[in-house]
């Protein structure tokens, strides 16, 4: 890769929307009597999160927040996803965690199956494998949350 | 005006260094975690590979015969490199992990238990942790752990009370892998001594960067990595003083480690023999004698002098940029220098240094407890090695300059 194509990916990887996530993250902070908690862990730089979900009983998500310390891209994703999930459907929100992954990986599938919207901004990891846990750790706890699982959720 | 460096023709030996990363070429400043081998350690591993390469200890065929003299004359040139006493006293190892293992599994384990005390530091690498705290929940024993200050440096005065008679092992580093502070090991090992307690030294951290001789420290047992000083990595040492590794068990049985098995009882070879089972690294044992012999040329005094000078070059530069906090500012140190830029995370920066052509360790170094020391998740850690220079440093700050003005 040249200087100017590397000059592009790293501006791909720090997209305005991702920056702006890191510095204003949406829905920091602790919910007020969850449903569903899940921390998440990266073991490769020890960041730590902490997603807290409200599912009603109609099983849609009425809120999500989340706390800890991490860098641009584990923030980011993390306020990108209370984001998305909010109003939708469990189930729906599952989906999400598995289409998200796989886009993320080096070899993603041609199209995603569902619309990511604002997430395809996480895109830009792609160029950087030791990076793509940042971006998933929030998604790893989010599965982590909705299958009741109480130990912590790691990257690995 | 540039530093004087007799040794900086020295970084044409070393092939990695020789190639772009992102266009750029590459500045390798994360030693500390892995430093990079020169040609004659290539090379030898390669004509090993080539022509000699056979099972050591077993044939009577030449082939043998030649893996097993280019296998035990690393060893020699090992002892020769600590100062031991006996070829005895050098036990191959896979690297310091393991030779810290051994120590706690073979010699530590059968002597202590609930009421006994292990005694660490606060500055330790994982492998300097674990390994005890495995002993401990077997055991019993207990862990006690030695506080650092503000600095980074061992609370001397809170270690020479903590050397109580319920201590059974001293074991700490020589230098912290995340700070670089250089502790005073041969008075802590003469402290230690007067109450009978026996120490082991991490010593990863010390080989590449200055001489060490393990009779004038005086430890008990010490430890070091190939992969650090410019040999191969799965290769490493566990240096024991014989009487000690007499009384011990073996650490873990099979071939070569024995004189005869039978079914009611089986005898065990003779020291090293006894804690090496199984067919050895041969390839990157040989390899790391290689870099002995490296070592030797350039010399270890050459060595600390020339990256003592860098190190304050180092500092120096850092210390201007605005917004960067450095952590590990002790008196006595060796060329690693951790910090952080204004609320930058660690691995942003790593990420974007990297883009810049410049590699940095960003985390916590397996050092967790430091990083919590400091209440921080982590740091980025420069370190240096005889090949860098000055040009390595001004990259690495100009590639700071660059992340902080995208972070703006």
């Amino acid at each position: 890769m040249n200087a100017v194509s590397e000059a592009q990916s790293l501006r791909d990887l720090y997209r305005e929307l991702v920056l702006d996530h890191a510095r204003n993250p949406r829905n920091f902070g602790k919910l007020d009597g969850p449903s569903h908690t899940a921390e998440g862990i990266n073991p490769l730089c020890g960041d730590s999160l902490v997603l807290y979900l409200d599912v009603g009983a109609d099983d849609r998500v009425r809120g999500a927040s989340f706390e800890g310390t991490g860098c641009v891209i584990s923030i980011a994703s993390a306020s990108l996803l209370t984001e998305t999930i909010v109003g939708m459907r469990t189930a729906d929100a599952a989906r999400y965690v598995d289409v998200l992954r796989s886009r993320l990986s080096t070899d993603p599938p041609a199209a995603p199956v569902i619309d990511l919207g604002e997430l395809q901004a996480l895109e830009g990891v792609r160029e950087y494998p030791s990076r793509v846990k940042c971006a998933t750790l929030a998604w790893h706890a989010l599965d982590a949350a909705l299958r009741g699982n109480d130990t912590p959720a790691t990257t690995e | 005006m540039p530093l004087a460096n007799p040794i900086a023709e020295r970084r044409a030996d070393f092939p990695t260094l020789h190639q772009e990363i992102n266009g750029l070429p590459l500045a390798y400043l994360d030693n500390a975690a892995s430093a990079q081998q020169p040609l004659a350690v290539i090379e030898t591993v390669s004509e090993y590979q080539r022509k000699d390469h056979a099972n050591v200890h077993r044939g009577v065929h030449t082939l043998s015969q030649r893996a097993t003299e280019a296998y035990e004359g690393a060893r020699d040139k090992l002892r020769d490199f600590i100062g031991a006493e006996s070829r005895a006293e050098i036990v191959l190892t896979s690297g310091t992990t393991e030779s810290i293992n051994l120590v706690a599994q073979s010699f530590v384990r059968p002597r202590v238990g609930a009421g006994d005390k292990i005694l660490i530091t606060h500055l330790e690498h994982h492998a300097n942790i674990v390994p005890w705290q495995l002993v401990c929940e077997q055991t019993g024993a207990e862990l006690a752990v030695v506080p650092i200050d503000e600095r980074g440096q061992l609370d001397l005065e809170r270690l020479y009370a903590m050397l109580t008679e319920d201590v059974r092992m001293l074991a700490l580093g020589h230098v912290s892998n995340a700070l670089g502070t250089i502790n005073p090991v041969a008075d802590i090992i003469t402290a230690a001594h007067d109450r009978n307690i026996p120490v082991l030294i991490d010593g990863a951290q010390a080989t590449p960067h200055m001489q060490v001789n393990v009779r004038e420290l005086g430890c008990d047992f010490f430890a070091f990595s190939g992969h650090k000083m410019f040999g191969p990595t799965g290769t490493g040492v566990l240096y024991g003083r014989e009487a000690l590794l007499e009384t011990m068990p073996p650490y873990q049985g099979g071939g070569d480690m024995i004189l005869e098995v039978r079914f009611d009882k089986t005898t065990y070879n003779e020291l090293p023999y006894k804690f090496e089972a199984g067919t050895p690294n041969i390839s990157g044992v040989v390899g790391l004698g290689a870099a002995v012999d490296y070592l030797g040329e350039v010399g270890m005094e050459n060595i600390a002098a020339y990256e003592h000078e860098l190190l304050e070059y180092l500092t120096g530069r850092l210390a201007e940029i605005d917004g960067i906090r450095l952590y590990g500012t002790a008196e006595q140190k060796a060329g690693v220098q951790s910090f952080l830029l204004d609320d930058i995370h660690p691995h942003d920066l790593g990420t974007i240094v990297d883009h810049k052509g410049v590699a940095v360790r960003s985390g916590h170094h397996c050092a967790m407890p430091v990083m919590q020391h400091f209440c921080i998740p982590g740091t980025v850690r420069a370190s240096l090695a005889f090949y860098n220079n000055h040009t390595d440093v001004d990259r690495l700050v100009d590639a700071l300059l660059a992340a902080r003005a995208l972070f703006a």
